[in-house]
């Protein structure tokens, strides 16, 4: 029961401005070189210098999960600790609320950190000497609240993160994914607004992080957090991301959501780089959705029904009431039988059980449902019927090879079959609908 | 021609003429602190001297088949049962060589000089742990008092506090102080730069976060360089009873100079003692600070 509006979220939540950030005695020196045209190669060569960050611009709104994604190295920690400047940007903007930290005293600066900021570590960095609950009071240790307050409200972020009755442990005697369930706890003890999170998943097994990813966006939904997630992970990034940025030498290379980012990719990079992505998890049934034709109001006889059934080449028909309402679906022996002892309505002939699927919903779910229906599946959004999914076009969806230079490439479904995980899943579709075929 | 008799003339120069006077120097800046620095030598000979005297007073004031059973017990609660029984059969032996009133002069000595030198090393070292400059600097120096011969400093020491235990506790403290300060610089580096962060970011203050992380942290580490200290302390006795400090050390050295080998056999024999007794101490301490929470609120 957040106490925000549902949709403001239209507003600058952060806003980062040509931030750099590079390491070595001459930080500064080698910021004017690149200023001025030099290369970062050059200017690493010939100075003491790392450009970690180099230009990076961006927002991210109240409310949102931006996940910043690149490889080992490109600088997203770097980034991601000059918005709360552990790392002392070398020249840039960072504001909070509009509030310049980059301008902040040192005593100012930790108040921010305190009211405003907090952030989860990739390797948890929790005090190894501090019990579960003191680890997750520290923020209220450090705001001075007496120890009353600190338990009551370490045990409320404890119970947020599903650790009730772990307090008293340390930990050492705790797996990696409760560890950094009392790191996400400690960093929702405080009350911030924004969450930084730096590879808070990435040092997790693949089950347990999929569990975390999952209860982070629960959680996210819940309290409305503002969330810059790093990771190096891209369907990490595809599923938690509202938007993406992705990052390379300590460039920014594009920004975008999920589907931007996939079906546009910015430079070669970005796209060499989707290639690996798991699209069935990304892509949703709203974004390969097709106008509907297997259609017809339900106060159509059966005579049209039968009409239309011919005209499109089809043996099945979803009917509609008033205002697109998806009421089910009529089969072609049915109506042909009706239609010989004539019935003049269609309401009796309509099955109301259909694979209904929801916008939202990504299409590695919706691989069984389609090889088991014979029409696309009908995607519907408050009982509305907005759009259906063929078998093609998820078939298409799964095998399309993005590549920079020919945009997204529509190419065939073989041609796109590039890993053999994908391969298998495209088998089994074929085997199971080859079965509901009879 | 000329060139040849330029070179010539330069080295002539070097060899005969040229001469930094290393020596003239220390002795002037070893005057120029007497002469100017009077005034604190005498206050610090005060305070270590009532500080051995006092603490050795303790020690003595109870019989000390009384004294050992405490020993025993400390040892007990510290290690267990057989390092207890074994200290109090140490100590009652050290009394049963006629040497208890010395080695309690000893063993405050070494308390007090471990005492000032960990004071005096570990915000030396946390400074080097969070400069690099300083770290730099102190590297050398460090070296320096470790490897310079004992007796060079114990003569401006003698010049500075007399003959007596406080110039034996001022060159003990300057050979027993680095490794409070190398080893508190090294626990303090260790200590995950993640976790520091994460104290950090959640916007404690710099003292705060060595107080609550840092040093809890570096304790096992820091207790390490407390040990070695105690240790280093322990075996600059002899050379403190030399300049008059008494205790072990000066019936050491007297078994020495009058070739009594038994004498100086004994003497050795309750230094052995009380160094195992304090390294088994010590060392327990930092190896049951891992384990546990220690300064957690
Ligand atoms: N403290 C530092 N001093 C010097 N270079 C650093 C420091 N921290 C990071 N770097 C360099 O900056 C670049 C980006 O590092 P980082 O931000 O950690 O990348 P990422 O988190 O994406 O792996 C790397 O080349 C790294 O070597
Ligand atoms: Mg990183």
């Amino acid at each position: 029961m957040p106490g925000y509006g549902v949709m403001h979220n239209l507003m600058n939540k952060l806003e980062i401005k040509n931030l750099y950030k590079i390491f070595g005695k001459d930080g500064l020196r080698a910021y004017e070189l690149i200023r001025n045209g030099v290369s970062l190669d050059e200017v690493r060569g010939c100075l003491d210098a790392f450009p970690a960050v180099v230009d990076a611009s961006f927002d991210v709104k109240e409310g949102e999960i931006f996940v910043v994604m690149g490889l080992s190295g490109s600088g997203k920690s770097s980034l991601v600790r000059c918005m709360n400047r552990l790392y002392e940007p070398t020249a840039g903007s960072i504001s909070i609320d509009g509030v310049d930290l980059t301008r902040l005293s040192q005593k100012e600066l930790r108040r921010l950190r305190l009211e405003k900021i907090s952030m989860v570590f990739q390797h948890f960095a929790l005090f190894p000497h501090y019990s579960v609950l003191e680890n997750t009071g520290w923020g209220l240790e450090v705001k001075g609240v007496d120890k009353a307050a600190i338990k009551t409200k370490a045990l409320e972020a404890l119970e947020m993160v599903g650790l009730s009755g772990w307090e008293d442990k340390y930990p050492h005697q705790l797996s990696g994914g409760m560890q950094q369930r009392v790191g996400l706890a400690r960093a929702l003890a405080t009350d911030t607004n924004i969450l930084l999170m730096d590879e808070a998943f990435s040092a997790l097994d693949p089950l347990i992080r999929n569990e975390m990813q999952q209860q982070l966006v629960m959680l996210q939904g819940d309290l409305q957090k503002t969330v810059v997630f790093i990771t190096h992970d891209l369907n990490e990034a595809m599923y938690l991301g509202d938007r993406i940025a992705i990052m390379k030498d300590g460039h920014i290379e594009q920004i975008g959501t999920a589907e931007d980012i996939l079906r546009n990719p910015a430079t070669e990079y970005v796209a060499a780089f989707i290639e690996q992505v798991d699209r069935s998890r990304v892509l949703t049934a709203g974004s390969i959705m097709s106008e509907p034709v297997a259609v017809l109001p339900i106060w159509e006889g059966p005579s049209a029904a039968l009409r239309t059934m011919r005209e499109r080449q089809v043996s099945a028909l979803h009917l509609v009431g008033p205002k697109q309402y998806l009421l089910g679906v009529v089969y072609a022996d049915e109506v042909i039988s009706a239609v010989r002892t004539g019935e003049s309505e269609l309401e009796p002939l309509v099955h109301p059980e259909v694979p209904a699927v929801g916008q939202s919903t990504p299409i590695a779910d919706l691989l069984v449902s389609s090889a088991e229906y014979m029409l696309p599946l009908p995607v519907v959004e408050e009982g509305k019927l907005v759009g259906v999914v063929p078998r093609v076009a998820l078939l298409m969806a799964l095998g399309e090879r993005v590549n920079a230079s020919n945009g997204n490439g529509d190419g065939d479904v073989s041609a796109g079959v590039s890993n053999p995980a994908r391969e298998r899943e495209l088998q089994t579709v074929g085997v199971s609908s080859a079965s509901s075929a009879k | 021609m000329v060139l040849v008799a330029v070179v010539t003339g330069i080295v002539t120069w070097l060899l005969v003429v040229f001469r930094v006077p290393v020596g003239d120097w220390v002795e002037s800046i070893v005057n120029w602190l007497t002469a100017s620095a009077g005034w604190l030598f005498d206050f610090i000979r005060v305070i270590v001297n009532w500080m051995t005297g006092s603490l050795e007073r303790v020690l003595i004031w109870p019989p000390s088949y009384v004294m050992a059973g405490v020993f025993g017990i400390v040892g007990w609660r510290a290690r267990g049962l057989g390092f207890g029984a074994l200290s109090f059969v140490g100590f009652v032996l050290i009394q049963s060589m006629r040497l208890w009133n010395d080695a309690m002069s000893t063993l405050s000595l070494v308390v007090v000089a471990a005492f000032v030198a960990v004071i005096v090393g570990v915000p030396l070292g946390i400074l080097a742990a969070n400069s690099e400059i300083t770290s730099r600097i102190f590297r050398p120096v460090l070296d320096f008092m470790q490897t310079l011969p004992v007796f060079v400093y114990l003569i401006p020491a003698i010049i500075f506090f007399g003959i007596g235990k406080v110039p034996g506790v001022f060159a003990t403290v300057i050979f027993a102080m680095p490794p409070a300060v190398r080893l508190t610089e090294l626990g303090l580096r260790q200590v995950d730069q993640e976790v520091v962060e994460a104290a950090e970011a959640f916007g404690a203050p710099k003292f705060k976060i060595l107080r609550k992380v840092q040093l809890p942290l570096a304790m096992p580490t820091l207790m390490a360089g407390v040990n070695q200290v105690i240790m280093l302390a322990l075996s600059m006795v002899v050379t403190a009873g030399i300049v008059g400090a008494g205790g072990l050390g000066a019936v050491v050295y007297r078994g020495v100079t009058r070739l009594d080998v038994g004498l100086g056999f004994e003497g050795g024999l309750a230094v052995v003692i009380l160094a195992i007794f304090l390294d088994r101490l010590t060392g327990a301490l930092s190896g049951r600070k891992d384990g546990q929470k220690s300064t957690a609120t």
